[in-house]
């Protein structure tokens, strides 16, 4: 953005200055937890996406999961010599692969559901600061009164009504998360609207729609980025609630809070794996997010710059 | 002062009736509860009998009507499981979400303000970064994975305490409370600190970033400048000024924790009302459903409203007789 160099800064400012990418990952490997963290969370992404050929076992077929196999302690040998080192769950699925599978329909919905609610929240905000009046009044009341309630209660009702799924989930997650990006959308656009470079653009005659995508739409997009980051963690803990309070998910496609729940039953007994290891890797994951998503938000602040 | 708490209930009323009408629209619009309710051994003419019986073979705007006009009288209808009105049974189980989430807000409040005020006036040592970890891992940890690992370590692993259920309660003020026995306390730990955990790691870091932004401030040199010693001047000023925000957010941050109550209830067979709600889901028992949140709307709109008066109470900065809210 700033190419004048200037001849007091310090040695290091013109190597930083050498592409916004560049200065980007400069500045966001900073943080050493950070960097840590976006290791973490690519590994885990890796992973989840080549699920069927890492994972040990394929826990959707019937024909490689033996009952008797069900509720093994972490480390145990089952009699056809395969070793389950997380233990198995209730019906003799190896608990590695499950929280695989697992991390691959939890980071799916949490991702599918993010882009489109961000979609969403991002024509509408943006239409509402550009056209103002009734529209604006309209869509930002919606956007109140949604966010006037916490998104479980939303959720949890959303899906009381529309029953199980995939699908279902991902509409219930769309629905409660639109709003916040709207309401960002529509913060950053209204500041960037008076600006003098869409000034300019409309002096060229540029048209409404040209303006809006071309010209406002990339100077919101940083802001977007911070709170859909944090927003993806949000989707992700809500579908693994949801689905443990038996809401979400169908137990046909077991996400990380089905296993979870699918473990209670058996924690009073002692059999504390079947919970214990499916939460672990939730929590990694909200957490390699969360911190992600923090550094994230120091290096996209432009008031923050250095 | 007045006029703007009296503009401020007639939204809240049109709120609720826009609430309402959704509320009721979305959960009598799906799901046939006859299947569920009738056994289906019973004949043709049973069936009708049960359907007229309940109402279900009006057309929905009718049944809005009605439902509208009994729920202007308190009647919400009555629970197709239980067979008693379904706002008394709401009702009934509302003490003990109240006094689970009050018992998590304080939890989060005694423990959240002082470990923040902490962490920002020593940022650099080394339990306010520990404090600060914490605070990143109680934002990150799925609040039903956690119930569970509770219950696993105190109540399977060492025993200490119950994990389900309300423990003995004593009736004080007409209603029922587990805080004032030994048996319920024991009871209401485990879920409380469960519920208070997002509260708390929230309360930390607003508390933190409000100090260390203080003590920057004029206003704190000038006290140490006056001699004042540094206790009085962090209890007196520096927390004063930040309580604002602080307050607001636990106002705020109440609804949430009834919200999240849903899952702890669920988790620690708490017999509240987000236990009755999930019950209720399970069976389809719409009048519940609906009588459940018609309550929880009523409540987050009064909710809103204080915190609204509060915060005019407690900064004097806002005007409120200029906001159109």
């Amino acid at each position: 953005m700033n190419s004048t160099i200037d001849p007091t800064a310090p040695a290091n400012a013109p190597m930083l200055a050498e592409s916004p990418l560049k200065r980007f990952i400069a500045l966001y490997c900073e943080s050493r937890v950070a960097s840590i963290a976006l290791a973490v969370l690519a590994c885990i992404v890796i992973v989840a996406t080549f699920a069927p050929w890492v994972s040990p076992q394929d826990p959707y077929d019937l024909a490689a999961i033996d009952i008797m196999d069900a509720r093994l302690a972490p480390g145990e040998t089952s009699a056809t010599g395969m070793t389950f080192l997380l233990g198995s769950d209730d019906q003799g699925r190896d608990l590695i692969s499950a929280i695989i599978h697992g991390l691959r329909t939890s980071l799916g919905v949490g991702i599918v559901a993010t882009i489109a609610a961000v979609a969403i929240g991002l024509g509408l905000g943006l239409v509402a600061a550009y056209a103002g009046g009734r529209t604006e009044f309209a869509i930002m009341r919606i956007v109140d009164l949604q966010l006037s309630f916490p998104a479980i209660l939303i959720a949890l009702v959303l899906l009381a009504l529309l029953g199980q799924g995939v699908d279902k989930i991902i509409i219930a997650l769309v629905t409660v998360q639109w709003a916040y990006y709207a309401r960002t959308v529509r913060s950053t656009a209204l500041v960037e609207r008076n600006k003098d470079y869409v000034e300019a653009a409309r002096c060229l005659r540029l048209s409404s729609a040209r303006i809006l995508f071309r010209h406002i739409l990339p100077n919101c997009l940083p802001p977007l980025i911070v709170v859909a980051t944090v927003q993806v963690a949000h989707a992700i803990a809500l579908e693994a609630t949801l689905s443990f309070l038996g809401l979400g998910l169908p137990i046909t496609e077991p996400s990380l809070g089905l296993l979870i729940a699918n473990g209670f039953a058996y924690l009073l007994s002692g059999k504390y794996w079947i919970s214990f290891y499916p939460g672990v890797a939730l929590l990694i994951t909200i957490m390699s997010i969360n911190l992600v998503a923090d550094q994230l938000r120091d290096v996209l602040n432009p008031r923050l710059a250095r | 002062m007045l006029a703007y708490i009296l503009r401020r209930l007639v939204s809240s009323v049109v709120l609720l009736l826009v609430m309402s009408l959704l509320v009721f629209v979305g959960v009598y619009a799906i799901g046939n509860p006859v299947d569920l309710l009738i056994s289906p051994e019973a004949d043709q003419q049973e069936i009708a009998r049960v359907i007229a019986a309940l109402g279900l073979d009006k057309p929905l705007w009718e049944q809005y009507l009605i439902f509208f006009k009994a729920a202007l009288s308190g009647d919400l209808g009555r629970s197709f499981a239980f067979n008693t009105p379904a706002i008394e049974l709401v009702l009934q189980r509302m003490p003990a979400t109240m006094e689970l989430a009050l018992m998590a807000m304080l939890i989060a409040i005694v423990l959240g303000i002082p470990l923040g005020l902490y962490a920002g006036l020593k940022p650099d040592a080394a339990f306010a970064k520990i404090i600060m970890a914490g605070s990143i891992l109680g934002f990150s940890l799925p609040t039903f994975w956690v119930g569970l690992m509770l219950i696993m370590i105190f109540a399977v692993q060492l025993g200490w305490l119950p994990s389900t259920g309300r423990g003995e309660t004593v009736l004080f003020l007409g209603l029922q409370w587990s805080i004032f026995t030994w048996d319920g306390l024991r009871h209401l730990l485990m879920p409380a600190f469960n519920l208070a955990l997002f509260q708390l790691s929230l309360l930390i870091r607003l508390t933190r970033a409000g100090t260390r932004e203080a003590v920057l401030q004029d206003y704190v040199k000038f006290a140490r400048a006056k001699g004042l010693a540094m206790r009085r001047v962090i209890g007196l000023h520096v927390l004063k000024n930040i309580m604002i925000p602080i307050v607001t957010v636990i106002g705020l941050e109440f609804g949430s924790v009834l919200a999240f109550s849903i899952v702890t209830e669920t988790i620690f067979a708490w017999p509240g009302m987000g236990k009755l709600l999930i019950d209720s889901i399970n069976v389809l028992d719409r009048p519940v459903i609906v009588a459940y949140l018609l309550v929880i709307v009523f409540v987050f709109v009064m909710i809103n409203l204080v915190v609204d008066v509060l915060y005019s109470a407690l900064d004097p900065r806002v005007r409120l007789t200029g906001a159109s809210a």
